[in-house]
């Protein structure tokens, strides 16, 4: 009989920050982190939001076709993404901004995803970052085969699949937990439980007491997580990414957040949930939080919060110039990458698409 | 030579594949120990190790996602659908990602996964198990999709798919599995994309495939012997991409064409080669291009098989009708 790990899941959220941004809890857990990046855990989150507003500022001015705000879930995502190396994988889902930002992806590029310009992954596998995944929960199951792989090739990387709390309804991530389970696969499945798969609450997504109850009957520790609590966060997938480091298989982690903007910016949340519940959350907001942390810790300045202003308001620049009126690849660009060798159907009709823009600008 | 069946050159295009490259993993269900339900996979896994070649749960679409995962950090896994019914529940995974992910990143990452895949009826199986699913795939863009019909293909084919950068979906003709042809092991046919002529004649072209390929040539003896009627048959071999050329030399030759497979005849392949015959030859043609096909029916209980599928004396009943047009 295998050893099979029954581990107790806590239901109540893993905190090392109370909301008045006091310490709260174990703080043994919390890694040791210079001030310097206590700092820049800030800035992280400060620059995500003020990206977020712009995206969606684009969007508005038609310049994208679509954006999925991240507005809430700054804390859950950067506490995460610093938590990893360079040389960790991320499989991000579409709601990955912070994310992405910490991981050196520029949002020029991320723009041009939402713009239409191409889809899911230019410039991210150099970053270890897989193309961004619409379809829900599907690449969980990609996730699972690159850590795998991983082990074959004698690393000691470990692979994140970033899914949410309608995702766990999916049977691929069950598929995906199952296969990380029986292949000790170095894989942390980081679910950001916001609250709201559009309009289905997640009260209606499963009866368990919890998604990280989940975990048990997979034989994986499953973890409950402070969500708005950046360095609960990081704390946690530290730990986890330890011990798939070492050999010791995947860990499912919950981080209860909330998403407090629109799905996307096609979606209406007033049709769905109250401004009363929306309240609470914002009271709870990452942000607000963290900077009290800093402050109880003598790290905040007006120099530290005009210095956050100006990187953000450059990176909106430099977004906006990299969308705003981008001008469209060329059409024929589609032939060039079904196959890596081109085919003879393929160029027949790459020829007549190329003759029908001849006709339409000659 | 040794004579060895489809069985055994498989087998040995996966040996050979796996000692050549140790990015090369066979998984799937039940090919470890057991080598296979058809056995296509014996002693892969006690010549390579549980490393490179082990049982999965049962799950397809996870066999196919987490193929696609190791292949973007730089493996070459070959899978393994136990059978054609049961590669449904992969369909998102290989029509939505594996097809999708080298246009997704331009290029930035190819799929070198295979999906191996026992296909097709005539072994009189119980139900889900003699599907043809060639034109979910053909129809997706991005995907290779290659059906050997004898050994010497088998592992060529086999041995370029694994070899081949981008996602091959390669279909095993159950009811070929144990012909038997004398094979050089380590030798390689025609490339992906390249049919051939299997028997050669000026009355009218039958165009086929995989399973087929035996029938077509049978029924061509058979013509030979009992009308006179000389029948040119075609093996695609491979339907993505397709050598129209092949065809088209032919179907110029003989000036009729039929095309047979064991799928439903409704958009199947005789579909998309009838419209190119017609849209590139019309001129060239003494007759319409006729299709020789199973129904569009779900696939029958295996006493009925024989009814359903095509076979000698549909394909003749076919040819007679293309070669008596206009009279």
């Amino acid at each position: 009989m295998v050893n099979v790990l029954v581990q107790a899941v806590d239901l109540q959220p893993f905190q090392v920050i109370g909301p008045d941004g006091s310490p709260l809890g174990d703080q043994s857990r919390v890694p040791p982190i210079p001030d310097p990046e206590l700092v820049a855990l800030y800035e992280w989150m400060a620059t995500t939001r003020a990206l977020d507003a712009e995206f969606i500022n684009l969007q508005r001015q038609g310049q994208l076709a679509l954006f999925p705000s991240c507005r809430g879930q700054e804390a859950a995502q950067i506490g995460c993404a610093t938590a990893l190396r360079d040389d960790d994988w991320l499989f991000p889902q579409y709601r990955e901004l912070g994310v992405m930002l910490v991981r050196g992806i520029h949002p020029g590029g991320v723009g041009a995803y939402w713009r239409g310009s191409h889809q899911g992954g230019v410039g991210l596998i150099e970053r270890h970052c897989a193309p961004m995944s619409i379809p829900i929960g599907t690449h969980a199951l990609h996730a699972v085969g690159a850590a795998m792989a991983a082990r074959q090739l004698g690393e000691d990387s470990v692979t994140v699949a970033f899914i949410g709390d309608g995702s766990t309804s999916e049977g691929d991530v069950h598929e995906a937990l199952n296969f990380a389970a029986v292949f000790d696969a170095p894989c942390i499945f980081y679910v950001q439980n916001n609250q709201w798969a559009i309009s289905v609450p997640v009260t209606d997504q499963f009866r368990g007491p919890s998604i990280a109850h989940m975990a048990t009957g997979y034989g994986m520790p499953g973890v409950r997580v402070d969500g708005n609590d950046v360095l609960a966060c990081r704390s946690v997938v530290s730990e986890a990414a330890e011990r798939a480091r070492a050999g010791a298989g995947p860990t499912l982690v919950e981080a209860v957040t909330y998403r407090l903007g629109a799905h996307t910016t096609s979606d209406d949340p007033t049709r769905y949930r109250s401004a009363e519940e929306v309240a609470n959350w914002e009271a709870l907001d990452p942000i607000p939080r963290f900077q009290k942390y800093l402050e109880q810790r003598g790290l905040w300045s007006s120099r530290v919060e005009a210095q956050v202003a100006e990187r953000a308001a450059s990176l909106c620049t430099e977004l906006r110039a990299a969308v705003f009126d981008a001008p469209d690849p060329s059409p024929l660009l589609l032939f060039d990458y079904v196959f890596s060798h081109p085919t003879t159907e393929l160029d027949r009709q790459a020829a007549l698409m190329a003759a029908e823009l001849e006709r339409l600008e000659p | 030579m040794p004579a060895v069946t489809m069985v055994e050159a498989i087998n040995a295009g996966l040996a050979d594949a796996m000692a050549d490259d140790e990015r090369v993993l066979v998984f799937g269900e039940d090919v470890g120990v057991q080598g296979g339900v058809f056995r296509v996979t014996d002693g892969l896994q006690a010549r390579f190790g549980k490393s490179r070649c082990f049982d999965t749960p049962l799950a397809e679409s996870a066999i196919v996602g987490v193929a696609l995962g190791m292949a973007m950090r730089g493996l070459r896994p070959v899978t393994e659908i136990q059978f054609d019914g049961f590669s449904y529940p992969a369909f998102d995974q290989i029509v939505s990602h594996l097809a999708k992910y080298r246009s997704r990143t331009r290029g930035a990452l190819p799929v070198p996964v295979t999906i191996r895949i026992p296909s097709f009826g005539g072994i009189g199986a119980a139900e889900h198990h003699s599907e043809s699913t060639e034109t979910y795939w053909v129809h997706s863009a991005g995907l290779h999709v290659v059906v050997p019909s004898t050994p010497a293909d088998a592992y060529s084919l086999l041995r370029d798919a694994i070899e081949s950068d981008d996602p091959v979906v390669y279909l095993e003709p159950k009811r070929r599995y144990w012909i038997k042809q004398e094979m050089e092991r380590g030798g390689r046919t025609e490339p992906i994309g390249r049919a051939v002529v299997r028997r050669e004649g000026g009355d009218a072209t039958v165009v086929t495939y995989g399973g087929l390929v035996g029938t077509a040539l049978e029924a061509a003896s058979l013509a030979e012997r009992e009308h006179g009627w000389a029948l040119e048959v075609v093996d695609l071999r491979s339907l993505v991409p397709l050598d129209f050329e092949t065809v088209a030399t032919s179907v110029i030759k003989t000036g009729r064409c039929l095309v047979m497979h064991e799928a439903p005849r409704t958009l199947g392949m005789g579909a998309e080669i009838a419209a190119r015959v017609q849209e590139e030859l019309f001129w060239n043609l003494e007759a319409p291009v006729l299709r020789v096909t199973g129904f569009d029916t779900p696939y029958p209980p295996a006493r009925l098989e024989p009814m359903w599928l095509p076979g000698v004396d549909r394909l003749l009943d076919t040819v007679e009708r293309s070669l008596s047009y206009g009279d």
